[in-house]
């Protein structure tokens, strides 16, 4: 198989990431899409430690996986404690650090 | 080779499809959804590519752990369902989807520049390099100290965690 086809699925994926953090205003769906980013990454990862026949690409593989899983636990706790405050999960409510 | 081709391929159309489900549904729970279709196919990519051991724990963490987290997160929010979701986004989805195909179009363009044509060789060394024997050996030979600070960084954000989300 090609290397390509692998890295050109994580780019697509990659960007349809990229598309769902600028767009979606609800904090628990902009990390699902940051979800979707490393994920596509850790493909990459995978396809490059196959492709050179080198461990380490699966070892990075795991260390983003342990990262993302502590990225989504403080996440999700920051915009329970948004929802809180506001009453509402939405991020463009978030504009009291505005000068 | 073929049979490759077509679980790529099939899984691929999956992923993609998913993934814009992931963004574009209208319903967070269904989105939840479409993203353990998009982490099932990934693990099932990486098994393609023979790393046996980074699928399972992509199983098991991912699907396991942080889709029952983002489930939690879904009702402890209250997030809109049904036709409410016009609140899910908002009003920058043009620019977004500009942004978004540019990165798309410029990173296919520099992989097809780059690697175009370069196979992956399988073999019975991939296999073996999948296994969690290789991968633990390696990982403690060569990274005690990545993984020891890993586990430091964990803590941390077990702790901020509890810290951030208690009610007083």
């Amino acid at each position: 198989m090609e290397l390509n086809q692998f890295l050109i699925l994580s780019a697509f994926i990659f960007a349809v990431g990229v598309y769902g953090v600028l767009a979606r205003r609800n904090g628990v769906l902009v990390l699902m899409s940051v979800e979707l980013m490393l994920n596509a990454v850790n493909i990459n990862l995978i396809a490059f430690s196959a492709f050179n026949h080198n461990i380490r690409g699966n070892i990075f593989a795991l260390f983003i996986t342990a990262i993302a899983a502590a990225e989504v636990g403080v996440g999700l706790a920051i915009v329970l404690l948004i929802y809180r405050n506001l009453r509402s999960p939405d991020l463009d409510r978030v504009e009291q650090l505005k000068g | 080779m073929w049979e490759q081709q077509v679980v790529f391929w099939l899984l691929a159309l999956a992923m993609g499809g998913a993934a814009i489900g992931v963004v574009r549904s209208n319903d967070v729970v269904h989105s939840v959804l479409f993203l353990i279709v998009v982490l099932a196919g990934a693990a099932a990519q990486y098994i393609l590519l023979a790393a046996e051991f980074v699928a399972w724990v992509q199983v098991l963490i991912y699907i396991g752990a942080v889709v029952v987290l983002f489930l939690f997160g879904v009702m402890l929010t209250r997030a809109p369902m049904g036709d409410d979701g016009a609140r899910l986004n908002n009003d920058q989805r043009g620019a977004a989807a500009v942004v978004a195909l540019l990165i798309f179009g410029v990173l296919t363009a520099l992989l097809v520049d780059a690697f175009g044509g370069q196979e992956i060789r399988f073999g019975a060394d991939l296999v073996a390099q999948g296994r969690p024997q290789a991968i633990g050996s390696d990982l403690f030979r060569n990274f005690v100290v990545p993984f020891e600070v890993l586990s430091m960084l964990l803590l941390a954000a077990l702790v901020g965690a509890v810290v951030l989300a208690r009610k007083d």
